[in-house]
Protein backbone atom coordinates (compact mmCIF):
# COMPACT_ATOMS: atom_id res chain seq x y z
CA UNK A 1 0.00 0.00 0.00
CA UNK A 2 1.43 3.42 -0.86
CA UNK A 3 0.10 6.94 -0.20
CA UNK A 4 1.57 10.69 0.19
CA UNK A 5 0.75 12.99 2.79
CA UNK A 6 1.36 16.43 2.61
CA UNK A 7 0.22 18.52 5.19
CA UNK A 8 0.39 22.34 5.04
CA UNK A 9 3.21 22.57 2.78
CA UNK A 10 4.59 25.80 1.15
CA UNK A 11 7.35 25.89 -1.41
CA UNK A 12 9.42 29.20 -1.71
CA UNK A 13 11.90 29.89 -4.66
CA UNK A 14 14.88 31.95 -3.74
CA UNK A 15 16.20 34.04 -6.31
CA UNK A 16 19.48 34.69 -5.97
CA UNK A 17 21.12 35.20 -9.65
CA UNK A 18 19.29 38.09 -10.83
CA UNK A 19 19.07 41.49 -10.42
CA UNK A 20 16.87 42.14 -7.43
CA UNK A 21 15.10 45.44 -8.05
CA UNK A 22 14.64 45.26 -11.94
CA UNK A 23 13.33 41.63 -11.28
CA UNK A 24 10.78 43.04 -9.09
CA UNK A 25 10.08 45.36 -11.45
CA UNK A 26 9.31 43.48 -14.44
CA UNK A 27 7.37 40.43 -12.38
CA UNK A 28 5.45 42.10 -9.61
CA UNK A 29 2.66 43.49 -11.99
CA UNK A 30 2.10 40.27 -13.35
CA UNK A 31 2.23 37.97 -10.58
CA UNK A 32 -0.38 38.62 -8.34
CA UNK A 33 1.61 39.07 -4.96
CA UNK A 34 3.23 35.76 -5.60
CA UNK A 35 6.44 37.46 -5.30
CA UNK A 36 7.39 38.42 -1.61
CA UNK A 37 10.70 39.45 0.17
CA UNK A 38 11.46 36.93 2.92
CA UNK A 39 13.06 37.53 6.66
CA UNK A 40 16.56 38.28 4.77
CA UNK A 41 14.86 40.79 2.21
CA UNK A 42 15.73 38.24 -0.35
CA UNK A 43 13.47 37.95 -3.49
CA UNK A 44 11.16 34.77 -3.36
CA UNK A 45 8.99 33.50 -5.37
CA UNK A 46 6.10 31.78 -3.85
CA UNK A 47 5.34 28.20 -5.58
CA UNK A 48 3.12 26.66 -3.53
CA UNK A 49 1.10 27.63 -0.24
CA UNK A 50 0.11 25.97 2.40
CA UNK A 51 -1.05 22.78 0.24
CA UNK A 52 -2.90 19.56 2.12
CA UNK A 53 -3.13 17.08 0.31
CA UNK A 54 -3.64 13.41 1.57
CA UNK A 55 -3.45 10.57 -1.96
CA UNK A 56 -3.88 6.90 -0.99
CA UNK A 57 -3.28 3.52 -3.07
CA UNK A 58 -6.11 3.74 -5.97
CA UNK A 59 -6.00 7.23 -6.29
CA UNK A 60 -5.81 8.85 -9.95
CA UNK A 61 -4.76 12.70 -9.25
CA UNK A 62 -4.71 15.09 -12.55
CA UNK A 63 -3.52 18.26 -12.13
CA UNK A 64 -4.90 20.86 -14.20
CA UNK A 65 -4.18 24.56 -13.97
CA UNK A 66 -2.61 27.55 -16.22
CA UNK A 67 0.93 27.90 -16.88
CA UNK A 68 3.13 28.76 -14.08
CA UNK A 69 0.16 27.37 -11.34
CA UNK A 70 2.77 25.51 -9.75
CA UNK A 71 1.77 21.96 -10.91
CA UNK A 72 5.44 20.57 -12.23
CA UNK A 73 6.70 22.33 -8.61
CA UNK A 74 3.83 19.67 -7.35
CA UNK A 75 5.43 16.74 -8.80
CA UNK A 76 8.74 17.38 -7.61
CA UNK A 77 7.61 18.21 -4.32
CA UNK A 78 5.79 14.49 -4.22
CA UNK A 79 9.00 13.25 -5.88
CA UNK A 80 10.91 14.50 -3.11
CA UNK A 81 13.32 16.68 -4.79
CA UNK A 82 11.95 19.76 -3.52
CA UNK A 83 11.86 20.04 0.17
CA UNK A 84 9.60 22.15 1.84
CA UNK A 85 10.17 25.47 3.68
CA UNK A 86 7.14 24.75 5.54
CA UNK A 87 5.15 22.12 6.07
CA UNK A 88 5.75 18.21 5.64
CA UNK A 89 5.55 15.36 3.34
CA UNK A 90 5.74 11.64 3.75
CA UNK A 91 6.16 9.69 0.88
CA UNK A 92 5.37 5.62 1.36
CA UNK A 93 6.28 3.44 -1.68
CA UNK A 94 8.91 3.53 -4.07
CA UNK A 95 8.51 6.90 -6.53
CA UNK A 96 9.12 7.07 -10.13
CA UNK A 97 8.56 10.33 -11.77
CA UNK A 98 8.65 11.02 -15.19
CA UNK A 99 9.06 15.02 -15.44
CA UNK A 100 11.16 15.68 -18.55
CA UNK A 101 11.82 13.76 -21.75
CA UNK A 102 16.24 14.18 -20.56
CA UNK A 103 15.09 12.50 -17.19
CA UNK A 104 18.93 13.31 -15.93
CA UNK A 105 20.10 11.12 -18.83
CA UNK A 106 23.60 12.28 -20.13
CA UNK A 107 23.65 13.96 -23.39
CA UNK A 108 27.55 13.08 -23.80
CA UNK A 109 27.03 8.93 -22.94
CA UNK A 110 25.71 6.58 -25.33
CA UNK A 111 21.80 5.24 -25.20
CA UNK A 112 23.03 1.80 -23.87
CA UNK A 113 24.91 3.55 -20.83
CA UNK A 114 22.27 5.76 -19.97
CA UNK A 115 20.48 2.45 -19.49
CA UNK A 116 22.80 0.65 -17.28
CA UNK A 117 23.42 3.84 -15.31
CA UNK A 118 19.61 4.25 -14.58
CA UNK A 119 19.80 0.15 -13.89
CA UNK A 120 22.35 0.75 -10.90
CA UNK A 121 20.49 3.76 -9.83
CA UNK A 122 17.35 1.37 -9.53
CA UNK A 123 19.42 -1.27 -7.56
CA UNK A 124 19.58 -4.06 -10.18
CA UNK A 125 21.23 -6.95 -10.32
CA UNK A 126 23.80 -7.25 -13.32
CA UNK A 127 21.13 -10.02 -15.12
CA UNK A 128 18.26 -7.63 -14.37
CA UNK A 129 20.26 -4.50 -15.85
CA UNK A 130 21.12 -6.57 -19.15
CA UNK A 131 16.83 -7.68 -19.20
CA UNK A 132 16.57 -3.91 -18.61
CA UNK A 133 18.89 -2.80 -21.92
CA UNK A 134 17.17 -5.76 -24.10
CA UNK A 135 13.68 -4.43 -23.17
CA UNK A 136 14.05 -0.97 -23.45
CA UNK A 137 16.15 -1.42 -26.91
CA UNK A 138 13.85 -3.76 -28.39
CA UNK A 139 10.90 -0.66 -27.70
CA UNK A 140 13.13 2.41 -28.73
CA UNK A 141 13.90 0.55 -32.13
CA UNK A 142 17.30 2.47 -31.54
CA UNK A 143 19.14 0.10 -33.29
CA UNK A 144 22.99 0.85 -34.54
CA UNK A 145 21.88 4.92 -32.56
CA UNK A 146 21.89 2.57 -28.91
CA UNK A 147 25.85 2.76 -29.01
CA UNK A 148 25.73 6.77 -30.16
CA UNK A 149 25.66 9.22 -27.61
CA UNK A 150 22.69 10.58 -27.02
CA UNK A 151 23.24 14.09 -27.69
CA UNK A 152 23.06 12.60 -31.71
CA UNK A 153 19.72 11.35 -31.35
CA UNK A 154 16.51 13.35 -33.25
CA UNK A 155 14.12 14.29 -30.74
CA UNK A 156 11.78 11.60 -31.42
CA UNK A 157 14.73 9.44 -30.75
CA UNK A 158 15.40 11.17 -27.03
CA UNK A 159 11.92 10.58 -26.15
CA UNK A 160 11.21 6.61 -27.23
CA UNK A 161 14.33 6.27 -25.23
CA UNK A 162 13.13 8.34 -22.11
CA UNK A 163 9.86 6.51 -22.40
CA UNK A 164 11.22 3.26 -23.02
CA UNK A 165 13.50 3.52 -20.23
CA UNK A 166 10.58 4.52 -17.72
CA UNK A 167 8.11 2.41 -18.30
CA UNK A 168 10.48 -1.10 -18.06
CA UNK A 169 10.79 -0.42 -14.60
CA UNK A 170 7.13 -0.35 -12.68
CA UNK A 171 6.94 2.11 -9.57
CA UNK A 172 4.36 1.86 -6.60
CA UNK A 173 4.12 5.58 -6.93
CA UNK A 174 4.02 7.16 -11.19
CA UNK A 175 4.68 10.91 -10.95
CA UNK A 176 4.11 11.94 -14.81
CA UNK A 177 4.35 15.20 -16.43
CA UNK A 178 2.68 15.72 -19.56
CA UNK A 179 5.08 15.30 -22.23
CA UNK A 180 4.70 11.47 -22.24
CA UNK A 181 1.58 11.69 -23.21
CA UNK A 182 2.51 13.79 -26.25
CA UNK A 183 4.34 11.85 -28.53
CA UNK A 184 2.92 11.89 -32.29
CA UNK A 185 0.04 9.33 -33.25
CA UNK A 186 1.70 6.41 -34.93
CA UNK A 187 4.14 6.41 -31.49
CA UNK A 188 1.16 6.92 -28.76
CA UNK A 189 0.05 3.93 -30.80
CA UNK A 190 2.60 1.89 -29.50
CA UNK A 191 3.62 3.31 -26.45
CA UNK A 192 -0.37 2.77 -24.91
CA UNK A 193 -0.08 -0.56 -24.60
CA UNK A 194 3.24 -0.06 -22.00
CA UNK A 195 1.91 2.87 -20.31
CA UNK A 196 -1.58 0.89 -19.72
CA UNK A 197 0.45 -1.42 -17.88
CA UNK A 198 2.77 0.79 -15.91
CA UNK A 199 0.17 3.23 -14.74
CA UNK A 200 -2.33 -0.09 -14.26
CA UNK A 201 0.41 -1.59 -12.15
CA UNK A 202 1.24 1.45 -9.83
CA UNK A 203 -0.27 2.06 -6.37
CA UNK A 204 -1.16 5.59 -7.25
CA UNK A 205 -0.64 7.82 -10.05
CA UNK A 206 -0.34 12.03 -10.15
CA UNK A 207 -0.52 13.35 -13.62
CA UNK A 208 0.07 16.93 -15.05
CA UNK A 209 -2.04 17.60 -18.10
CA UNK A 210 -3.24 20.46 -20.13
CA UNK A 211 -5.33 17.74 -22.01
CA UNK A 212 -8.74 17.37 -20.93
CA UNK A 213 -9.31 14.66 -22.69
CA UNK A 214 -6.14 12.87 -21.11
CA UNK A 215 -6.98 13.56 -17.65
CA UNK A 216 -11.29 12.15 -18.20
CA UNK A 217 -9.21 9.19 -19.85
CA UNK A 218 -6.67 8.14 -17.04
CA UNK A 219 -7.62 10.06 -13.50
CA UNK A 220 -10.26 9.24 -10.54
CA UNK A 221 -9.85 13.04 -9.16
CA UNK A 222 -8.40 15.85 -9.98
CA UNK A 223 -7.29 18.77 -8.76
CA UNK A 224 -7.22 22.45 -10.06
CA UNK A 225 -4.25 24.65 -9.21
CA UNK A 226 -4.24 28.26 -9.34
CA UNK A 227 -1.76 30.54 -7.84
CA UNK A 228 0.46 27.39 -6.07
CA UNK A 229 -3.03 27.19 -4.05
CA UNK A 230 -5.35 23.96 -4.67
CA UNK A 231 -8.62 26.04 -6.27
CA UNK A 232 -10.62 22.72 -6.44
CA UNK A 233 -10.38 19.32 -5.60
CA UNK A 234 -12.84 16.48 -6.57
CA UNK A 235 -14.09 14.31 -9.13
CA UNK A 236 -13.02 14.80 -12.82
CA UNK A 237 -16.07 15.95 -14.35
CA UNK A 238 -17.19 18.43 -11.53
CA UNK A 239 -13.38 20.01 -11.64
CA UNK A 240 -13.52 20.24 -15.02
CA UNK A 241 -16.47 21.43 -16.24
CA UNK A 242 -15.87 24.43 -13.69
CA UNK A 243 -12.65 24.84 -15.16
CA UNK A 244 -13.34 25.08 -18.93
CA UNK A 245 -15.41 27.04 -20.97
CA UNK A 246 -18.84 25.27 -21.44
CA UNK A 247 -18.14 24.38 -25.20
CA UNK A 248 -14.59 23.07 -24.56
CA UNK A 249 -15.85 20.49 -22.01
CA UNK A 250 -18.31 19.12 -23.87
CA UNK A 251 -15.79 18.69 -26.81
CA UNK A 252 -13.53 17.10 -24.81
CA UNK A 253 -16.37 14.78 -23.15
CA UNK A 254 -17.44 13.70 -27.35
CA UNK A 255 -13.55 13.73 -27.95
CA UNK A 256 -13.25 11.25 -24.81
CA UNK A 257 -16.36 8.91 -26.21
CA UNK A 258 -15.16 8.83 -29.92
CA UNK A 259 -11.88 7.67 -28.50
CA UNK A 260 -13.83 5.14 -26.14
CA UNK A 261 -15.40 3.94 -29.09
CA UNK A 262 -12.00 3.22 -31.33
CA UNK A 263 -10.08 1.54 -28.72
CA UNK A 264 -11.90 0.85 -25.42
CA UNK A 265 -9.75 1.92 -22.42
CA UNK A 266 -11.10 0.01 -19.05
CA UNK A 267 -9.18 2.30 -16.83
CA UNK A 268 -11.30 5.07 -18.29
CA UNK A 269 -12.36 6.88 -14.84
CA UNK A 270 -16.07 7.39 -16.19
CA UNK A 271 -17.50 5.81 -12.94
CA UNK A 272 -20.25 3.08 -13.58
CA UNK B 1 -16.02 -0.09 -14.04
CA UNK B 2 -13.69 1.67 -11.33
CA UNK B 3 -10.04 1.82 -11.29
CA UNK B 4 -9.42 0.27 -8.51
CA UNK B 5 -11.46 -2.80 -9.16
CA UNK B 6 -9.28 -3.57 -11.77
CA UNK B 7 -6.36 -6.53 -11.39
CA UNK B 8 -2.92 -5.55 -11.20
CA UNK B 9 -1.30 -6.13 -14.27
CA UNK B 10 1.92 -7.72 -12.76
CA UNK B 11 1.42 -11.50 -13.57
CA UNK B 12 0.19 -10.18 -17.30
CA UNK B 13 3.66 -8.29 -18.12
CA UNK B 14 6.40 -10.51 -17.40
CA UNK B 15 8.64 -8.53 -19.35
CA UNK B 16 8.32 -5.19 -17.23
CA UNK B 17 11.00 -5.16 -14.23
CA UNK B 18 10.10 -4.88 -10.46
CA UNK B 19 12.69 -3.00 -8.75
CA UNK B 20 14.50 -4.61 -7.17
CA UNK B 21 14.91 -2.15 -3.83
CA UNK B 22 13.18 -2.24 -0.78
CA UNK B 23 9.50 -3.42 -1.09
CA UNK B 24 8.34 -0.17 1.23
CA UNK B 25 10.64 2.59 1.24
CA UNK B 26 9.23 5.69 3.31
CA UNK B 27 10.27 9.46 2.75
CA UNK B 28 9.09 11.92 5.67
CA UNK B 29 10.82 15.65 5.03
CA UNK B 30 9.55 17.83 8.03
CA UNK B 31 10.27 21.29 7.03
CA UNK B 32 10.32 22.41 10.57
CA UNK B 33 12.72 19.89 12.30
CA UNK B 34 15.94 21.01 14.63
CA UNK B 35 20.06 20.04 14.41
CA UNK B 36 19.23 16.97 15.43
CA UNK B 37 16.92 15.73 12.79
CA UNK B 38 19.13 17.72 9.85
CA UNK B 39 22.02 15.93 10.79
CA UNK B 40 20.44 12.33 10.85
CA UNK B 41 19.51 13.14 7.15
CA UNK B 42 22.97 14.10 6.29
CA UNK B 43 23.95 10.79 7.72
CA UNK B 44 21.24 9.37 5.76
CA UNK B 45 22.19 10.84 2.54
CA UNK B 46 25.99 9.45 2.91
CA UNK B 47 24.40 6.17 3.64
CA UNK B 48 22.14 5.44 0.60
CA UNK B 49 25.67 6.90 -1.50
CA UNK B 50 27.18 3.57 0.27
CA UNK B 51 24.36 1.63 -1.04
CA UNK B 52 24.82 2.74 -4.59
CA UNK B 53 28.88 2.54 -4.69
CA UNK B 54 28.03 0.98 -7.94
CA UNK B 55 26.52 3.31 -9.45
CA UNK B 56 29.23 5.98 -7.98
CA UNK B 57 31.71 3.55 -9.57
CA UNK B 58 30.54 3.77 -13.21
CA UNK B 59 29.73 7.16 -13.39
CA UNK B 60 33.23 7.72 -12.58
CA UNK B 61 34.34 5.63 -15.04
CA UNK B 62 32.46 6.71 -17.99
CA UNK B 63 33.58 10.36 -16.96
CA UNK B 64 36.88 9.22 -17.52
CA UNK B 65 36.13 7.46 -20.78
CA UNK B 66 33.89 10.77 -22.12
CA UNK B 67 36.84 13.27 -21.37
CA UNK B 68 39.16 10.74 -23.56
CA UNK B 69 36.41 8.96 -26.17
CA UNK B 70 38.15 9.65 -29.50
CA UNK B 71 41.59 9.67 -28.42
CA UNK B 72 44.28 7.46 -29.06
CA UNK B 73 45.83 7.09 -25.98
CA UNK B 74 42.50 7.15 -23.91
CA UNK B 75 43.33 8.71 -20.22
CA UNK B 76 47.33 7.78 -20.85
CA UNK B 77 47.81 11.16 -21.98
CA UNK B 78 47.09 11.75 -18.27
CA UNK B 79 49.89 10.32 -17.69
CA UNK B 80 52.11 11.34 -20.58
CA UNK B 81 51.13 15.09 -19.77
CA UNK B 82 52.30 14.62 -16.09
CA UNK B 83 55.67 12.57 -17.14
CA UNK B 84 56.83 15.49 -19.81
CA UNK B 85 55.86 17.67 -16.95
CA UNK B 86 57.75 16.63 -14.12
CA UNK B 87 60.72 15.62 -16.62
CA UNK B 88 60.95 19.26 -17.82
CA UNK B 89 60.22 20.82 -14.34
CA UNK B 90 62.74 18.73 -12.62
CA UNK B 91 65.73 19.48 -15.17
CA UNK B 92 64.66 22.69 -14.47
CA UNK B 93 64.38 23.23 -10.88
CA UNK B 94 67.36 21.17 -9.88
CA UNK B 95 69.61 23.30 -11.60
CA UNK B 96 68.24 26.32 -10.00
CA UNK B 97 67.81 25.08 -6.72
CA UNK B 98 71.76 23.73 -7.32
CA UNK B 99 70.16 20.30 -6.21
CA UNK B 100 71.20 16.07 -6.63
CA UNK B 101 68.95 15.04 -9.51
CA UNK B 102 68.81 11.71 -7.64
CA UNK B 103 66.85 12.68 -5.06
CA UNK B 104 64.79 15.81 -6.43
CA UNK B 105 63.29 14.05 -9.02
CA UNK B 106 61.44 11.53 -7.24
CA UNK B 107 60.55 14.15 -4.37
CA UNK B 108 59.28 16.52 -7.44
CA UNK B 109 57.28 14.30 -9.24
CA UNK B 110 55.23 12.75 -5.98
CA UNK B 111 54.42 16.30 -4.71
CA UNK B 112 53.52 16.87 -8.42
CA UNK B 113 50.79 14.01 -8.93
CA UNK B 114 49.83 14.84 -5.32
CA UNK B 115 49.31 18.03 -6.02
CA UNK B 116 47.76 17.90 -8.83
CA UNK B 117 44.88 15.83 -7.11
CA UNK B 118 44.03 18.17 -4.83
CA UNK B 119 44.22 21.22 -7.28
CA UNK B 120 41.71 18.95 -9.45
CA UNK B 121 39.67 17.82 -6.84
CA UNK B 122 38.82 21.38 -5.52
CA UNK B 123 38.19 22.62 -8.87
CA UNK B 124 36.07 19.90 -9.68
CA UNK B 125 34.51 19.90 -6.44
CA UNK B 126 33.37 23.22 -6.91
CA UNK B 127 30.91 22.42 -9.58
CA UNK B 128 30.11 18.77 -8.09
CA UNK B 129 26.65 19.63 -7.25
CA UNK B 130 25.97 22.44 -10.03
CA UNK B 131 26.88 20.24 -13.05
CA UNK B 132 24.61 17.80 -11.94
CA UNK B 133 22.01 19.68 -12.38
CA UNK B 134 19.94 17.68 -14.18
CA UNK B 135 20.32 14.38 -12.42
CA UNK B 136 19.07 16.43 -8.90
CA UNK B 137 16.01 17.95 -10.76
CA UNK B 138 15.22 14.70 -12.36
CA UNK B 139 14.71 11.83 -9.40
CA UNK B 140 15.64 12.09 -5.45
CA UNK B 141 18.82 10.60 -4.66
CA UNK B 142 21.42 11.01 -2.11
CA UNK B 143 23.40 14.34 -3.20
CA UNK B 144 26.42 12.84 -1.07
CA UNK B 145 26.46 10.86 -4.64
CA UNK B 146 27.63 14.08 -6.80
CA UNK B 147 30.64 14.18 -4.24
CA UNK B 148 31.65 11.08 -4.60
CA UNK B 149 31.86 10.77 -7.85
CA UNK B 150 34.26 13.97 -8.23
CA UNK B 151 36.14 11.66 -5.53
CA UNK B 152 36.40 8.89 -6.95
CA UNK B 153 36.93 9.80 -10.52
CA UNK B 154 40.04 12.00 -9.00
CA UNK B 155 41.49 8.67 -7.51
CA UNK B 156 41.03 7.16 -11.23
CA UNK B 157 42.86 9.98 -12.23
CA UNK B 158 45.44 9.55 -10.06
CA UNK B 159 46.22 6.11 -10.34
CA UNK B 160 47.13 6.32 -13.98
CA UNK B 161 49.52 9.48 -12.99
CA UNK B 162 51.03 6.63 -10.77
CA UNK B 163 53.02 5.23 -13.55
CA UNK B 164 55.31 8.41 -13.42
CA UNK B 165 56.29 7.96 -10.18
CA UNK B 166 57.27 4.41 -10.31
CA UNK B 167 58.69 4.96 -13.82
CA UNK B 168 61.04 8.16 -11.90
CA UNK B 169 61.63 6.06 -9.02
CA UNK B 170 63.15 3.31 -11.29
CA UNK B 171 64.93 5.50 -13.35
CA UNK B 172 66.54 7.35 -10.51
CA UNK B 173 67.40 4.14 -8.89
CA UNK B 174 65.07 4.87 -5.74
CA UNK B 175 63.73 2.03 -3.39
CA UNK B 176 61.03 3.24 -1.24
CA UNK B 177 61.26 3.57 2.09
CA UNK B 178 60.34 0.96 4.35
CA UNK B 179 57.84 2.34 6.01
CA UNK B 180 55.86 2.47 2.85
CA UNK B 181 53.12 0.62 4.35
CA UNK B 182 52.27 4.17 5.94
CA UNK B 183 50.59 5.43 3.12
CA UNK B 184 47.82 2.88 3.07
CA UNK B 185 46.15 4.84 6.13
CA UNK B 186 47.47 8.17 4.63
CA UNK B 187 45.14 7.46 1.83
CA UNK B 188 42.53 6.78 3.83
CA UNK B 189 42.43 9.71 5.76
CA UNK B 190 42.95 12.16 1.97
CA UNK B 191 39.87 9.69 0.55
CA UNK B 192 37.65 11.14 3.14
CA UNK B 193 39.34 14.67 3.22
CA UNK B 194 38.57 14.65 -0.62
CA UNK B 195 34.74 13.83 0.00
CA UNK B 196 34.52 16.71 2.55
CA UNK B 197 36.44 19.49 0.38
CA UNK B 198 33.84 18.44 -2.10
CA UNK B 199 30.67 18.38 0.13
CA UNK B 200 32.12 21.53 1.77
CA UNK B 201 33.00 23.72 -1.50
CA UNK B 202 30.46 22.18 -3.69
CA UNK B 203 27.66 23.35 -1.22
CA UNK B 204 29.39 26.84 -1.12
CA UNK B 205 30.08 26.75 -4.40
CA UNK B 206 26.11 25.91 -5.26
CA UNK B 207 24.75 28.79 -3.43
CA UNK B 208 27.56 31.45 -4.42
CA UNK B 209 28.60 31.30 -7.56
CA UNK B 210 31.28 33.54 -7.54
CA UNK B 211 33.38 30.93 -4.86
CA UNK B 212 35.20 28.65 -7.55
CA UNK B 213 37.40 31.70 -9.10
CA UNK B 214 38.14 32.31 -5.08
CA UNK B 215 39.29 28.85 -4.29
CA UNK B 216 41.53 28.41 -7.88
CA UNK B 217 43.14 31.68 -6.60
CA UNK B 218 43.52 30.43 -3.06
CA UNK B 219 45.12 27.12 -4.31
CA UNK B 220 47.62 28.76 -6.68
CA UNK B 221 48.98 30.39 -4.33
CA UNK B 222 49.00 27.32 -1.84
CA UNK B 223 50.62 25.42 -4.41
CA UNK B 224 54.03 28.46 -4.24
CA UNK B 225 53.83 28.74 -0.86
CA UNK B 226 53.55 24.83 -0.21
CA UNK B 227 56.65 22.49 -0.22
CA UNK B 228 56.04 21.41 -3.44
CA UNK B 229 58.24 22.39 -6.00
CA UNK B 230 61.07 23.24 -3.46
CA UNK B 231 61.76 20.96 0.04
CA UNK B 232 61.55 22.12 3.10
CA UNK B 233 65.00 21.63 4.08
CA UNK B 234 65.58 24.89 2.43
CA UNK B 235 63.57 26.55 4.75
CA UNK B 236 64.98 25.05 7.90
CA UNK B 237 66.37 27.52 9.90
CA UNK B 238 64.05 30.78 9.14
CA UNK B 239 61.59 31.97 10.86
CA UNK B 240 59.12 31.92 8.42
CA UNK B 241 59.69 27.86 7.45
CA UNK B 242 57.79 27.35 10.79
CA UNK B 243 54.46 29.33 9.06
CA UNK B 244 55.16 27.83 5.56
CA UNK B 245 55.60 24.30 6.91
CA UNK B 246 54.54 23.65 10.40
CA UNK B 247 51.18 25.38 10.29
CA UNK B 248 50.48 24.60 6.51
CA UNK B 249 47.81 22.13 6.55
CA UNK B 250 48.74 21.07 2.70
CA UNK B 251 52.27 19.98 3.82
CA UNK B 252 51.29 17.66 6.64
CA UNK B 253 48.97 16.25 4.58
CA UNK B 254 51.49 15.94 1.79
CA UNK B 255 54.21 14.37 3.91
CA UNK B 256 52.12 11.52 5.89
CA UNK B 257 52.45 9.92 1.54
CA UNK B 258 55.50 11.85 1.09
CA UNK B 259 57.83 10.88 3.68
CA UNK B 260 57.65 6.94 4.14
CA UNK B 261 57.99 6.80 0.16
CA UNK B 262 60.77 9.07 -0.10
CA UNK B 263 62.50 6.97 3.24
CA UNK B 264 62.56 10.59 5.18
CA UNK B 265 61.70 10.82 8.58
CA UNK B 266 58.13 11.45 9.20
CA UNK B 267 57.15 12.57 13.11
CA UNK B 268 54.49 11.89 14.60
CA UNK B 269 53.17 15.46 15.15
CA UNK B 270 53.38 15.70 11.22
CA UNK B 271 50.56 12.54 11.60
CA UNK B 272 48.97 14.66 14.37
CA UNK B 273 48.36 17.58 12.18
CA UNK B 274 47.38 15.53 9.36
CA UNK B 275 44.16 14.55 11.38
CA UNK B 276 43.59 17.54 13.17
CA UNK B 277 42.75 19.69 10.17
CA UNK B 278 41.20 16.91 8.95
CA UNK B 279 38.66 16.51 11.92
CA UNK B 280 38.34 20.73 11.68
CA UNK B 281 37.48 20.04 7.56
CA UNK B 282 35.60 17.18 8.22
CA UNK B 283 33.36 18.92 10.86
CA UNK B 284 33.04 21.74 8.72
CA UNK B 285 31.77 19.81 5.91
CA UNK B 286 29.27 18.16 7.65
CA UNK B 287 27.75 21.68 9.31
CA UNK B 288 27.50 22.91 5.88
CA UNK B 289 25.70 19.43 3.98
CA UNK B 290 23.43 19.65 6.78
CA UNK B 291 22.46 22.69 6.20
CA UNK B 292 22.41 22.90 2.78
CA UNK B 293 21.48 19.37 1.57
CA UNK B 294 17.58 20.66 2.13
CA UNK B 295 17.97 23.79 -0.51
CA UNK B 296 20.21 22.49 -2.52
CA UNK B 297 17.52 21.35 -5.22
CA UNK B 298 16.60 24.79 -5.45
CA UNK B 299 20.41 26.30 -5.86
CA UNK B 300 21.68 24.12 -8.68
Amino acid sequence: MSSITVTNMSILFPIYHSEARSLKKIVFAAASGRIKENRQHRIVVEALREITLSLNSGDRLGFIGHNGAGKTTFLRALAGIYEPVQGSIVIDGKVTALLDPGQGMNMELTGRENIRLRGLFDKLSPQQIEQLEEDVAEFAELGQFLDLPVRTYSSGMVVRLGFGLATAIKPEILLMDEWLLAGDASFMAKARNRLENMVRGADVLVLSSHSAQIIMQWCNRVIWMDRGRIKMDGQPDEVLSAYLPPEQFEEAKAALKFALRDAPMPEAALNP
Amino acid sequence: MTLTSLPRADAATPDLLKSASAPQSRVSIDAATGAGAKARAAFGDVAETLQLWRLVWKLSFLDIRLRYRGSLLGPFWLTLSTGVMIGALGFLYAGLFHTDIHTYLPYLSLSLILWNFLSALTAEGCTCFTISEAMIRASRMPLTLHAARVVIRNFLVFAHNIVVVVVVFAVMRKIPGAQSYLIIPAFALWFVDGFAICLLIGAFCARFRDVPPIVASVMQIAFFVTPILWSPAILEHRGIGTLLIKWNPFYSLLEIIRAPLLGTPLHLATWAFALGYSAVLVALAGVMFALARPRLAYWV
